[in-house]
């Protein structure tokens, strides 16, 4: 029985098929929300799910010319890492599993999935996906930095590296949740970038490359593609909650739920927003936008959040 | 860095018909582009040669979805000089205002494409939704959203009624009021600003060796227009401003645009207001005397012309379309050039390209930078000895 | 002048408003009045005298003899006995058709009448040829 209740969580409840079924949610929230901005009318709620199927039963085409191993496998890779990712956010009260440190292993694991899309676009070897992919790969060294960079500074002021800490800390002091302001908008654009979406949906600009990465990705294999990046936008979604937002605010139970649930739609809402209000920029454009402002006003949050330390002792 | 050559199109989501161009790409710059035309010839101009004037006319509305008003009132100012025929005063107005109705229509999709191509999809669904305006108010005066057939020979095919008139009026003033909010937007916007300017550079002796035409020409300082420079239907008598920019840019050409629409509603409303009385068509006989005619058009897209031959008889001997695309596609493939990947599919859309109008016989060589033009004479010979190679014999004819 | 996110007030405008698109199949759809659509056709004033098929830019249009014509009038007393009035059936090809409605204007008897019917797609090309009785 008590092998049983762990597996449970991480298959059921906070693990994998929560986060599939949220993340298509989330998917139509982010598509509802740009078409009603838009002025149109949107998808039905079901949208997602039914896309998801539908490519579940479309044929799977590996082009003669890629790696066949590689490009079945990465899909995969990039979906796994995504689930582990989730393992040390606290989604309700508490996170499945947290050491000191996990800010620095979610990190890492989130970056895997842009390491994938790089490999399988570079796997594909077609004119499309190789561009694709060195845009990925150009774009992971634009926003990887400012992400980094904003995230430690609530990880400073909280004195731990433990997820779950800081969103203790937070909890315990919400007026301390305002001073964060600058580093959670810059954490949010970058996390636009990590994402790929509108105005950084370089890699796979529709207009320039087709497909880009995953311009050869056919059936299930781009399925799990797809749902690999919805559910990172929920895991994003959960770690900007738990290190700016204080996580459940010291809730248990299923008002912690509601509340995680409540904030990340808070924070979809503010990506849709982002991706309605600008138009694609070019690569160069990117990076000089993400080293010349977006890094300084996350490391300005760093020294500010040095200094609070400083002050609360 | 190693140079990989991309193919864009003839299948690709930033064309809307097929038409390729061959990217040869360092990194993520163009070192070298060649445009190959050609994928959707129809050849109307021959099958206009089997047809009737009349029937033609339904024929040459479809040479563009965009601007058929545009091929069939250059058409029909052919048939209509070789007739000798007086069109009613109030035919040539409405010509007028549908004509000014489909560059509102056309340069508003513009709009729309542009934001699209840049990824700007909030641009692109506003104008669009507020494009709907004008096509309603042209299928109001003509019964059909895109292939208006008001024109026929001799005159237009429906008048306009009080009522219509007051209900044109009134989108008019709506569609004036969010244009002049698109040009604040687009004027305004950052990444609008940083997607545009210095993208797409046509200086203007490039612009003018190339022979470039249209709100592309104008962008690059060229004043050509031929509603100015050789008045046709009734735009002698309107009141309108000939629009340039000195950018030389994509963001010129946006400027251009949307400068030219707000024109455009000063002109249906000078139109509107000032309808002439009297008749809408006059009779004109089946055959046309025999003769030979050009005209010119300012097409949204620019400068359009017809040529037609008349051997006496009710079909037209030759008839001959020079949409404005062609002229205007000698000047990507240098818009292109030293450019970005990112910034192709808006250079391409900044000319409003309409490849099925373009496609004709022309050979175009840049990567030897020679054009090469064929004569009849090389085009027979071409031709026999192609029929040769498979085994029929056209010497003799 | 640059402004990011110029057009961040009217988008927050459109998140309380009605959308602009509408749910077409399950929603009619709005056309205006004299929208030029289907061709019908009225065969009583049918005289038979093939202008439209003549001007007809795509050849969409037959006019042929119907299969049952109507018996010979009675003759009148005193006068030659008169040829019957022939009926003429209408076939109309909707996937040529191009909905210029040129055969609505050239018939001299207005046999021919233009409609706002416009849903005419249809997944079976025969039923696209309509004969019209």
């Amino acid at each position: 029985m008590e092998a049983i209740i762990p597996l449970a969580k991480i298959i059921l409840f906070p693990g994998f098929l929560f986060l599939a079924v949220y993340g298509l949610f989330l998917q139509w929230v982010d598509r509802k929300l740009c078409a009603v901005m838009q002025n149109r009318m949107g998808p039905p709620w079901f949208q997602p799910a039914a896309d998801f199927i539908k490519l579940l039963a479309k044929e799977v085409i590996v082009p003669d010319a890629a790696e066949a191993a590689m490009f079945r496998v990465l899909p995969f890779f990039a979906m796994a890492a995504v689930m582990t990712a989730l393992v040390a956010i606290p989604v309700g009260s508490s996170a499945l599993f947290s050491f000191q440190g996990d800010l620095v292993a979610v990190i890492y694991l989130l970056t895997i999935p842009t390491v994938t899309f790089f490999l399988a676009g570079w796997s594909s070897t077609s004119p499309y996906a190789t561009v694709g992919s060195m845009r990925v790969l150009t774009q992971l060294f634009a926003y990887e930095v400012p992400l980094m960079l904003a995230l430690i500074g609530p990880a400073i002021l909280a004195g731990s590296w433990n997820i779950s800490e800081i969103a203790a800390f937070f909890s315990a002091h919400p007026a301390l949740i305002p001073a964060q302001l600058l580093g959670f908008a810059a954490a949010l654009i970058a996390l636009q970038g990590k994402l790929e979406r509108l105005p950084f949906d370089i890699p796979h600009a529709k207009n320039e490359i087709v497909g880009g990465q995953f311009t050869e990705y056919s059936g299930r294999l781009l399925d799990f593609f797809l749902l690999a990046v919805d559910m990172e936008l929920v895991v994003g979604a959960a770690l900007l909650n738990a290190v700016f937002l204080g996580g459940a605010l010291g809730l248990t139970g299923a008002a912690a739920i509601a509340v995680f649930l409540a904030k990340t739609l808070v924070i979809t809402f503010l990506l849709a927003l982002l991706k309605v209000l600008m138009a694609r920029i070019r690569i160069e454009q990117m990076i000089n936008f993400c080293w010349k402002y977006l890094a300084p006003i996350a490391m300005a949050q760093v020294v500010c959040d040095i200094l609070l330390k400083a002050k609360i002792g | 860095m190693s140079k990989i050559t991309i193919p864009l199109g003839p299948q690709h989501p930033a064309l809307k018909e097929p038409e390729n161009f061959m990217l040869v790409l360092e990194g993520e710059q163009i070192s070298g582009a060649t445009v190959n035309l050609g994928y959707n010839h129809r050849g109307m101009e021959k099958a206009a040669e089997e047809r009737t004037y009349i029937q033609d006319l339904y024929l040459l509305e479809r040479v563009c979805g965009i601007c058929s008003h545009s091929h069939t009132t250059c058409y029909i100012t052919n048939v209509e000089e070789l007739a000798k025929c007086e069109t009613p005063k109030r035919a040539l107005a409405i010509r007028t205002l549908v004509a000014e109705l489909e560059r509102v229509h056309s340069h508003l999709l513009w709009l729309g494409v542009a934001g699209y191509e840049m990824g700007f999809e909030t641009l692109f669904m506003y104008t669009w939704r507020d494009r709907e305006q004008v096509l309603d108010c042209l299928e109001l005066i003509s019964g059909n959203r895109v292939h208006y057939s008001i024109n026929t020979i001799g005159g237009v095919r429906r008048d306009i009624t009080a009522e219509q008139k007051a209900e044109v009026l009134k989108r008019i003033d709506y569609l004036a009021e969010r244009t002049n909010y698109y040009i604040r937007l687009a004027t305004e916007e950052a990444t609008v600003l940083a997607r545009t300017q210095n993208v797409g550079k046509l200086p203007y002796d490039v612009a003018i060796e190339r022979g470039a035409i249209g709100p592309t020409a104008r962008a690059s300082g060229v004043a050509r227009d031929v509603r100015k420079n050789e008045p046709y239907l009734t735009y002698s008598e309107l009141d309108f401003k000939l629009i340039t920019a000195d950018s030389c840019d994509v963001f010129g050409r946006l400027v251009v645009r949307a400068l030219e629409l707000v024109e455009s509603y000063k002109i249906i409303r000078q139109v509107l207001n000032n309808l002439p009385e009297g008749p809408t068509a006059v009779k004109v006989p089946m055959r046309i005397p025999a003769g030979e005619a050009v005209n010119r058009y300012e097409a949204p897209r620019g400068e359009d012309i017809h040529y037609l031959k008349s051997n006496g008889t009710d079909k037209p001997e030759r008839v001959k379309v020079r949409a404005p695309t062609l002229a205007n596609l000698q000047s990507v493939a240098y818009m292109l050039e030293g450019g970005w990947l990112a910034d192709v599919p808006l250079v391409i859309a900044a000319i409003d390209p309409c490849m099925s109008c373009t496609d004709r016989a022309v050979v175009w060589d840049p990567k030897k930078g020679r054009k090469q033009t064929y004569g009849w004479e090389d085009l027979r010979k071409m031709a026999i000895e192609q029929y040769r190679r498979r085994g029929v014999d056209f010497t003799r004819l | 002048m640059k402004k990011p996110a110029r057009v961040f007030s009217e988008v927050v405008k459109h998140l309380f408003k009605k959308p602009a698109t509408c749910a077409y199949p399950f929603e009619p759809a709005r056309i205006m009045p004299h929208f030029r659509g289907r061709i019908a056709f009225e065969q009583d004033k049918c005289i038979g005298c093939q202008m439209c098929v003549r001007v007809c830019p795509s050849k969409a249009i037959e006019i042929v003899l119907s299969a049952d014509q109507p018996p010979a009038p009675a003759p009148v007393e005193g006068q030659p006995a008169g040829p019957a009035k022939k009926k003429f059936d209408c076939i109309m090809k909707l996937d040529h058709c191009v909905f210029c409605a040129q055969c609505v204007e050239t018939c001299p008897k207005k046999a021919l009448i233009m409609t706002q019917d416009f849903e005419l797609a249809h997944v079976n090309r025969k039923e696209l040829r309509r004969h019209y009785k």
